[in-house]
């Protein structure tokens, strides 16, 4: 247990597009204290550490238990949620009482810590991330589903479109149109489905070319960062498999 | 009028606003929704045990009448039956339309929805997802709503908060002011109708298992606008939550109705009334007394969350919290591995943020605020009421603005069941969607008829009160009002009520009221101000605050989540009505008046807890010619 008179540095990149800069804040260590929590401590009484008081730190937030996935951030370089990033263990296992906080890098920035992932729930539209009902009104229940395949769509369906595996993908920068493992996953999810994969062709299809699956470089770092552990590169190589056959398919 | 393309704003994304928006969709409406968020980060991600339908597949002989007649009870007869016997009985067919829809529900072994067992009911009526059926579910609808955003249907203002509903000079909603909440600024939106679904107001008490979404400052912002709230005394405090600094994150009731077992290390030198009346030994020394077991013989874990709450808050108070705190142990250590495994989600919450490992030890955990049932009264005929087809179900007092989910006061009355809430969500959202394009037909003239005045002078109101509180110059910290508002509400306004601390804190947030006019904002820049976003949302929490607090000190009895130790009865020659709250702002409190609660079908009981009787309650005067949503 670290002594709780401790204290710990805040080292946050921050500000608008095209004039982002460092600001250190230091605050008193609380038990169970979290990212969030800390930022939460800065808005209360915004000085850093030079003494100077200043605009508090904006970021974005919601269920701060890890279902939400709003609190994505980079927290010493690692994509992940704020509020599951508990300030003692990180300290102890750094050796440093300082935490870098940074906003992602691969969204645009809207300030502080705040970035727009709007491109990934855009990518959901284009792959067709949906199952075609016919209606909302009584039809009976849906197919029969066996516990082993419910188990394997509930682990993909649990994706918060945080966008942690956007961000720590290398395949995903400024010279590529690669959508990501996320979407990719998505993909796998509604194929999956016995209602969904009627229409399985149509999710196909939009991963064939440029910015699909076979710009993924098997990096694994999605798998590495994901906080829901969705097997991630699995789902992406057997959406891989799945467009192999289709093309083979479309060929005869 | 018929109106070749109905215009509706939706407000709000989680479970109620999206089915709403959905079936408006299905319907050929133009559907507009606006949110603070991604509409899949809505707070409805953060319900974790399940959705209740009497599908009986487990061979209870459960029916939706069984599940009505909990409902009731368990709400301690507080809540209109009608729309309760209605939800109740649409509830099978929504378990399968979301079923249809691709939601990840567990299934048996032959592929079928499985169901566990939830509290204040003895029947296994809970479909669930693992330990997360809440974001399941949200991510359904979600993926439903996007299906008619790529058919054009709906629009999405996402980061964008409702700030004013416009209403015209004849009192008809109109459309409303939002805010961007990445540039900061304001806009109108015109619509024929007004759906709010906004979520509950936890944020005022701070510490609730809330999202920070839950701030209720719609709700405010509309009662101040002359919406009814209705019930808002009536907050539910879940027994089980994990203590924190930022959050208090919830243990599902799935931890108890998959097994999991409340207790407290015994002490034999102390006694304690079970719920027979009985003086009993409290357990015996050093070792285990699960005390709810005992108290409660029949319901044991599983008694209703007021019942629940209350009693961990005693055994506490007696001096018997773990490590002398206020907290009690909630144990799953020893259920076998596939109940377990049904709870991985929250048992990892757990472990996150505690570092423990409640596979091996038992939990610490002490109740918290969770979810208001009180919210925007919203109208709903019968089936055979003779005016049903001339009234429209969920529409508030301001004709025009509908109101759905937890942010509408109905389904629950004075406590609501678990797993009841998801449910009511999606069934309010579905007639919500019905309603909304038959009142837009009965309208004689639309809104792009309305005086262009009308809407730029709702605006400027808005551009008013920006400019004022972005210049205001005091002492006074925002955020530090809102730690000393929750502290009082907290302490006096949640589990356990007397007059006299009600009463200080009414006066109390009369004096936060006064001090929030001497706020400075330690930021006045125009993106993303988060500081300027709460400070305005404040003033209408402050509001709502109000309403709890007035509402619990005007009703001096016992009922449901609403405990008042110097009336420790339910009083029904009394009390049983609705409060309902009405905003003047030549006051400087609520007015509080009260109406009737329709009981047609069950007449009030004793809400009893003690005995394990499967009864079968008969139902009266049910009427013949009920239409459900689905």
């Amino acid at each position: 247990m670290v002594k709780l008179s401790e204290t710990y540095i805040l080292k946050i990149f921050r500000g608008h597009p095209g004039n982002q800069y460092f600001e250190e804040f230091e605050l008193e260590l609380k038990p169970f204290a979290n990212v969030t929590s800390s930022l939460m401590q800065i808005q209360k009484n915004p000085i850093n550490i030079k003494g100077k008081r200043v605009e508090p730190i904006v970021w974005e937030q919601g269920c701060l238990e890890e279902v939400c996935g709003s609190c994505s951030m980079l927290i010493n370089g690692y994509p992940r949620q704020g509020c599951t990033a508990l300030i003692e263990p990180i300290m102890k296992e750094t050796k440093n009482k300082t935490i870098t906080l940074a906003p992602f890098s691969k969204f645009p920035l809207v300030r502080d810590l705040i970035v727009d992932r709007s491109i990934m729930f855009d990518n959901l539209k284009k792959v067709h991330a949906w199952i075609d009902v016919d209606s909302s009104y009584d039809r009976g229940p849906g197919p029969k589903i066996s516990p082993e395949k419910q188990e394997v769509m509930y682990t993909l369906s649990t994706c918060m479109t945080c966008g942690c595996c956007v961000e720590a993908c290398p395949q995903v920068n400024e010279r590529s149109k690669f959508v990501g493992p996320a979407i990719i996953a998505q993909v796998k999810l509604f194929n999956d489905n016995p209602t969904g994969s009627i229409q399985a062709i149509e999710r196909l299809r939009p991963l064939m070319g440029e910015g699909g699956v076979a710009d993924c470089g098997n990096a694994q770092n999605c798998v590495r960062v994901c906080p829901k552990k969705i097997p991630l590169t699995d789902a992406i190589a057997a959406m891989g498999r799945s467009i192999t056959k289709q093309i083979f398919k479309d060929l005869f | 009028m018929k109106k070749q393309v109905k215009e509706v704003i939706v407000v709000g994304g989680g479970l109620a606003g999206l089915s709403a928006a959905m079936r408006l969709a299905e319907k050929g409406c133009k559907v507009k929704i606006v949110s603070v968020t991604k509409v899949k980060r809505s707070h409805s991600v953060c319900a974790q045990g399940g959705i209740n339908a009497a599908i009986n597949s487990m061979g209870e002989d459960d029916s939706p009448l069984i599940h009505a007649y909990d409902t009731i009870k368990g709400g301690d007869f507080l809540a209109n039956q009608p729309p309760i016997l209605e939800m109740c009985l649409s509830a099978p067919k929504i378990i399968y339309m979301m079923d249809r829809f691709g939601c990840t529900f567990n299934r048996t072994l032959e592929g079928n929805l499985d169901f566990r067992r939830f509290g204040g009911t003895l029947y296994s009526r809970t479909a669930f997802c693992g330990a997360s059926t809440g974001q399941q579910l949200l991510y359904s609808l979600d993926e439903q709503v996007r299906r008619y955003e790529v058919k054009g249907l709906v629009e999405k203002f996402e980061n964008h908060e409702f700030m004013r509903l416009i209403i015209d000079d004849e009192g008809v909603a109109r459309g409303i002011v939002i805010m961007d909440l990445f540039n900061m600024k304001l806009d109108i939106l015109k619509a024929d109708a007004v759906v709010i679904a906004t979520g509950g107001p936890g944020l005022i008490f701070k510490k609730s298992t809330n999202s920070t979404f839950c701030t209720g400052a719609a709700n405010g912002r509309l009662y101040m606008q002359g919406m009814k709230y209705a019930n808002g005394e009536f907050i539910q405090i879940h027994p089980t939550a994990i203590p924190g600094e930022d959050k208090l994150r919830l243990m599902s009731e799935s931890a108890r109705g998959e097994g999991g077992r409340i207790y407290v290390e015994g002490d034999s030198s102390k006694s304690i009334i079970n719920s027979d009346g009985k003086t009993i030994p409290c357990g015996i020394s050093g070792k285990p007394w699960y005390f709810l077991e005992e108290l409660y013989p029949a319901f044991g874990n599983l008694v209703p969350r007021d019942i629940g709450a209350r009693e961990i808050l005693r055994i506490c108070e007696m001096g018997m919290g773990v490590d002398g705190k206020s907290q009690v142990y909630l144990d799953v250590s020893h259920l076998p591995e596939e109940k377990k495994h049904k709870l991985e989600s929250i048992l990892d919450i757990y472990q996150k943020f505690t570092g423990d490992n409640p596979r091996e030890v038992p939990m610490k955990i002490f109740p918290a605020v969770h979810y208001s049932m009180g919210g925007g009264w919203v109208d709903f005929p019968a089936a055979d009421d003779p005016d049903r087809w001339t009234r429209f179900r969920q529409m508030t007092n301001i004709p025009g603005c509908f109101n759905v989910g937890e942010s509408d006061y109905q389904y629950h009355g004075a406590n609501r069941l678990g797993a009841n809430s998801l449910l009511s969500c999606i069934f309010g959202g579905l007639v919500t969607g019905n309603e909304v394009p038959r009142y837009i037909d009965s309208l004689s003239t639309s809104y792009d008829e309305i005086s262009s005045k009308t809407f730029e002078r709702s605006l400027q109101l808005e551009e008013d009160f920006k400019k004022d509180l972005l210049s205001r110059n005091g002492a006074e910290n925002v955020h530090m009002l809102h730690d000393e508002l929750a502290e009082w509400m907290v302490n006096n306004v949640t589990v356990k009520r007397n007059n006299k601390d009600l009463t200080l804190t009414l006066n109390k947030i009369k004096e936060i009221k006064e001090r929030y006019k001497n706020i400075s904002l330690d930021d006045r820049t125009k993106f993303s101000n988060q500081t300027y976003v709460f400070a305005n949302q404040f003033l209408s929490m402050l509001e709502l605050a109000q309403v709890i607090t007035k509402g619990a000190l005007c009703r001096n009895e016992f009922r449901g989540a609403h405990f008042k130790s110097e009336f420790p009865n339910r009083d029904d020659e009394n009390f049983l009505k609705t409060t309902i709250a009405t905003y003047d702002a030549k006051k400087d409190e609520p007015v509080i008046s009260y109406e009737p609660v329709e009981m047609q079908y069950l007449k009030p009981i004793l809400r009893d807890y003690s005995q394990a009787k499967k009864i079968k309650p008969t139902l009266q005067n049910i009427p013949s010619n009920i239409e459900l949503p689905l």
